[in-house]
Formats: C-alpha cells, sequence, structure tokens
C-alpha cells in the first residue's frame, strides 16, 4: 500500500516537477536532444525577468497578480457575507417557497458561464465597469455565491438547534446565536467554503478573458494564456510564469486540505 | 427575516445570474451583429434552425461528447482507485493528501499550458520519454493531429480532476459505518468480496453524483481547450462551449451564439434535474 501510494504520488508530481525543472533549465537544455531533465545549472533569469523586469511580461504579470490577489478576495469576502446569511435562512428558517429557491440557487451553479456572457458584458458596459476590478468582482460572485451557500447551508444543518436554542434563551438574538453558536461550531465547512471560493475565483477564465483587456483589471489567467501564446519558443518563461501563478492556489489547497472532504460531503452527498 | 437574509443572495442570483440568462434567451431569437447593436432584426427560430443543420455544429457536439464521456470515465474509474488509497491509513498520509490536492489546485490555464508544453512536437516532454525508451523513433505533433489533439487534451483533464473526483468518492467512503467492515473481516469475506458487496452498493449514490457533477463541467470544457489547442487543429478539438464562444466573440454572431449557448443549457437543465432527483433520493434534509 505504501509502494502504491508512492507511486501514485510520483505519477501526480511528474508534469508538475517536469514544468517546475524546465523554468529553471537555461534554454539549450530544454531544446536538447535527447533532453536533458536535470538542468546543467539553475538558470533564475526567468524569474527575476517575470518579477522585477521592466515593461513586457514583468509588468504585465505583476499587474495581474495584484489583480487577481484583489478580485478573489474581495469575491470570497462577497461570496461568504452573502453565503452566511442565505445558509441560515435555508437552513433555519421556514418560509415559503423555500424549497424551490433552494433549487433555484442549487441549478444556477449548473449553469454554462457562457449562457451569460453576452448579456453581462452588455451591463457592465452600460455601468462603464467593462475593464475594471469592480466589474469582475461583481461577476466573479454571482459564479461563487450559489456554490458557497450551498456548502454553508449543509453545514449548518449539522449544529445541533439545542445549541442554538439554550443561547437564545440566554437572551441572544437570532443573528447573534448566528454569530456566537453556529459560525463557530460549523468551522471546517467555513474554511472549506473559503478554500473552494478562493480556488474558484483565482481559477475564473472566461470572464476575465472577455471583460478585461488592460493592466488595470486583467487577471492572472488571462495574463498566463497571453504569455503562453506569445513566447511560444520559450516554454521556461510560460513554466516559471504558471508555477508562480499555480502558487497562491497550491498552498491554500495544501494548508486547507484537511477541510476538503468534509466540504464536498457538505456541497453533494452529505456523509 | 428569512426575507432580509435572503435578500442579498437573491438579489446577486437574479440580477447577475437569472437576468442575464433570460437576456440570452431573447437575444438568441434576433440577429445581433455587434454586442453593442440596438436595432436587430426578430428571426424567430432562424438562429436555431441555423445552428442545428450546420454538420459542423454536430461535429462539435460529437466531438463534445467524446470528450465528456472519456475524461469522465477515466476520472471515475482513476478516481475510485485513488480514493482506496486515500482512505487506507498511511504513514505520511498528511503528506500524500497534500500531494494529491495539487493538480486540482493548479490554475485550468496553467494546467493547459503545462500539458501544452509537455505535447509540443519540438522539445516536449513525452516525445523525450518516448524516444528515451525506443518507443518512438522520430518526435511527434501531438498537438498537430485533431484525433490525437483531442486525446491529449482529456488526458489534460484527467490529471487535474481526478483528484477532485478521488475527494468526492473519499467524503462518501468515510460514510460507510465501520461496524460493516468489521463484520465482514469476521466473516473472513476477502477484500474483493468485501468492496463488491459493502463498499461498491452504499457507494452508489456517491458515484452517481459525482458522474452528473462531472459529465456537466465536462460538456461545458472550456478554459482547457482555449489554453491548450484554441479548438484546432481543423477543428480537432473544438467543443461545444468553445464554439458558441468564437461564433459570438470572435466571428460577432451573437444571436447564433446565444442559440447554442441556449441549447448548452437544455442539456445541462436535463442533466441538473437527475443530479437533483439523486440529491433528494439520498435523504438531503435540505430538500
Amino acid at each position: 500500500m505504501h509502494l502504491a501510494a508512492l507511486v501514485v504520488a510520483v505519477l501526480i508530481l511528474l508534469p508538475f516537477a517536469y514544468m517546475v525543472s524546465a523554468s529553471v533549465s537555461p534554454q539549450s537544455n530544454l531544446i536538447s536532444r535527447p533532453p536533458r531533465w536535470i538542468p546543467s545549472h539553475l538558470d533564475w533569469e526567468r524569474y527575476r525577468q517575470i518579477l522585477f523586469g521592466e515593461g513586457g511580461a514583468g509588468s504585465t504579470f505583476r499587474a495581474a497578480m495584484v489583480n487577481s490577489t484583489i478580485v478573489a478576495v474581495a469575491t470570497v469576502a462577497i461570496s461568504m457575507a452573502v453565503g452566511i446569511f442565505g445558509a441560515y435562512a435555508f437552513a433555519r428558517l421556514d418560509f415559503r417557497g423555500r424549497r424551490p429557491t433552494l433549487m433555484v440557487f442549487l441549478a444556477t451553479y449548473m449553469l454554462p458561464q457562457i449562457a451569460l456572457l453576452i448579456p453581462m458584458y452588455l451591463i457592465l458596459n452600460s455601468l462603464g465597469l467593462l475593464d475594471s476590478r469592480l466589474g469582475l468582482i461583481l461577476v466573479d460572485s454571482s459564479l461563487i455565491i450559489p456554490f458557497t451557500l450551498w456548502i454553508l447551508s449543509n453545514y449548518f444543518l449539522t449544529v445541533p438547534v439545542d445549541l442554538e436554542d439554550a443561547a437564545r434563551i440566554d437572551g441572544c438574538s437570532r443573528v447573534g446565536a448566528l454569530f456566537r453558536v453556529i459560525l463557530p461550531s460549523a468551522k471546517p465547512g467555513i474554511f472549506a467554503a473559503i478554500m473552494f471560493a478562493f480556488l474558484l475565483a483565482w481559477d475564473e477564465f472566461m470572464y476575465a478573458l472577455v471583460f478585461t483587456s488592460s493592466n488595470a483589471s486583467k487577471t492572472i489567467p488571462v495574463a498566463i494564456s497571453e504569455f503562453a501564446g506569445r513566447y511560444t519558443t520559450d516554454f521556461g518563461l510560460v513554466a516559471a510564469g504558471g508555477i508562480l501563478a499555480a502558487l497562491p492556489p497550491v498552498l491554500v489547497a495544501i494548508l486547507f486540505q484537511r477541510y476538503v472532504v468534509s466540504g464536498m460531503a457538505a456541497g453533494a452527498v452529505k456523509g | 427575516m428569512a426575507f432580509w437574509m435572503l435578500m442579498p443572495a437573491a438579489l446577486a442570483v437574479f440580477g447577475i445570474i437569472i437576468y442575464p440568462v433570460l437576456r440570452t434567451l431573447i437575444i438568441s431569437f434576433f440577429q445581433v451583429d455587434s454586442a453593442l447593436a440596438t436595432e436587430t432584426p426578430f428571426v424567430g427560430l432562424h438562429n436555431y434552425t441555423a445552428v442545428l443543420t450546420d454538420p459542423g455544429f454536430w461535429a462539435t457536439v460529437a466531438r463534445t461528447l467524446y470528450f465528456t464521456i472519456v475524461s469522465t470515465g477515466l476520472e471515475l474509474l482513476l478516481g475510485l482507485g485513488l480514493a482506496a488509497l486515500l482512505n487506507v491509513d498511511l504513514r505520511g498520509r498528511w503528506l500524500f493528501r497534500a500531494i494529491v490536492v495539487i493538480p486540482w489546485a493548479v490554475p485550468t490555464i496553467v494546467n493547459a499550458a503545462m500539458w501544452k508544453g509537455i505535447f509540443n512536437a519540438q522539445y516536449g516532454a513525452l516525445n523525450g520519454v518516448l524516444t528515451q525508451l525506443g518507443l518512438l523513433d522520430e518526435y511527434k505533433a501531438w498537438l498537430g493531429d485533431p484525433i490525437l489533439a483531442l486525446n491529449a487534451v482529456v488526458v489534460a483533464d484527467v490529471w487535474k480532476t481526478t483528484p477532485l473526483v478521488a475527494f468526492f468518492l473519499l467524503a462518501g467512503l468515510s460514510s460507510i459505518p465501520k461496524d460493516l467492515y468489521e463484520a465482514a473481516k469476521l466473516d473472513r469475506a476477502s477484500t474483493w468480496r468485501t468492496f463488491r458487496s459493502i463498499t461498491l452498493p452504499l457507494l452508489v449514490p456517491s458515484i452517481a453524483i459525482v458522474l452528473i457533477l462531472r459529465t456537466v463541467e465536462a460538456f461545458k470544457v472550456f478554459d482547457l481547450i482555449y489554453g491548450m489547442t484554441r479548438g484546432g487543429p481543423a477543428n480537432g478539438t473544438q467543443t461545444i462551449a468553445y464554439y458558441a464562444y468564437t461564433t459570438a466573440f470572435s466571428d460577432q454572431e451573437y444571436g447564433i451564439g446565444s442559440a447554442i449557448s441556449y441549447l448548452i443549457v437544455l442539456v445541462i437543465l436535463a442533466l441538473s434535474t437527475i443530479y437533483l432527483r439523486l440529491l433528494r433520493r439520498s435523504e438531503m434534509s435540505l430538500l
């Protein structure tokens, strides 16, 4: 079993390791036949060019990194705030039309983005929000709110109602009980939702591709795809950019990985 | 109370999702040659008949189905094995899980660029490995052939998504009561027998849900195609969402692009109805 796990881990890591190696290999290594798997010496030039270089690839990349961070963090914050209240309503309050509303929310998170693209373009254009981070935050939130709402409401259901009732007898308001009782007990669900939302927001490509055009709002996936189109002969440069772009979500996923399973259990199968 | 707590979510969902979806439906009945056009002739179902009678569209559908079925199938099979492995109490389990999570966290566009490099005709790692092992005489243009390219995209998708499927199934696995396995052990049931009569049947709801979710996702694949092949070569990797995108935004045929989008919506609506049914049957207390 340990051997099997080792083999699988190596298989999973190989493509990524190749990209890491390519990012620090001198160009002559990259095009040599037979291939040179271990770089003859470490060449950090591409990272220097991306992180500190003037103009071109470097400045676009750094602007995109800032844009992606702002857009992802703001989107996660909005989706969590909106999701927590909505999820509480679904999990604890009984109101007319609760089930159909829930169905609509769930169905929206399966809709193809392409079906929203054209009208969203028109709306953002008329609001003057094309090529702006705010516009992107708004449309990204629409993708992620149904998702956080769904995970969180399932998670809130697992918190015993008695705990909340006790708090209310002690004079807590509903909102007070939500913040003092439910949120602390649903911590794994909250962390799972934050992680999933961040990964989704960081990865979002189609909206960013169509709605952003300049360094003012272009995000990392768009910058990388342009990179890959422009520097087709320098895979090393694309690899270096790719690794830097993958770093934030990979770190978040590794840090939060123990909530992945519980988040998925709440999100779909509910164990 | 419920009203105020749901207001923000409802506003977001109706304002930024439902309204645009309906607007797309309306656009699909008009001839729209510019995103900002004001005068647009109503053409009824013309956009739909134009799409449905276009052999190019049906080729796109066939490609999308191939991609969906093959990638979802592979991800389910490999994901099952990986989930079983993740479920075992290994030493260094934390590390193993952390490694497994990586492909899923890598942004899709980065994944696309990575595999584009691996499959590259001049310097790609795949050509390098295969020639060094003596399995290939000369470098192959993997992304230069329509059929090879489509399968290359499948490989990239499988690498990224199998871990996600595995974690989904692991969530299902961890909900199976441990005493069932202890009982099986007492009966001296074989590993295969235990898997067949305990694990698999109890995992069926999770498998069904994973299948539907993955099918929906694969059916609307876009980023990976854009990043790896831009639909080429010779339209060999042009899937339906990519086709809708180029029709609307490159050919400036917004009406037809919207019609194609709506055909995708219809298929996905059908799939999500099945998903909702399954959820309800799996005794979700919410629904």
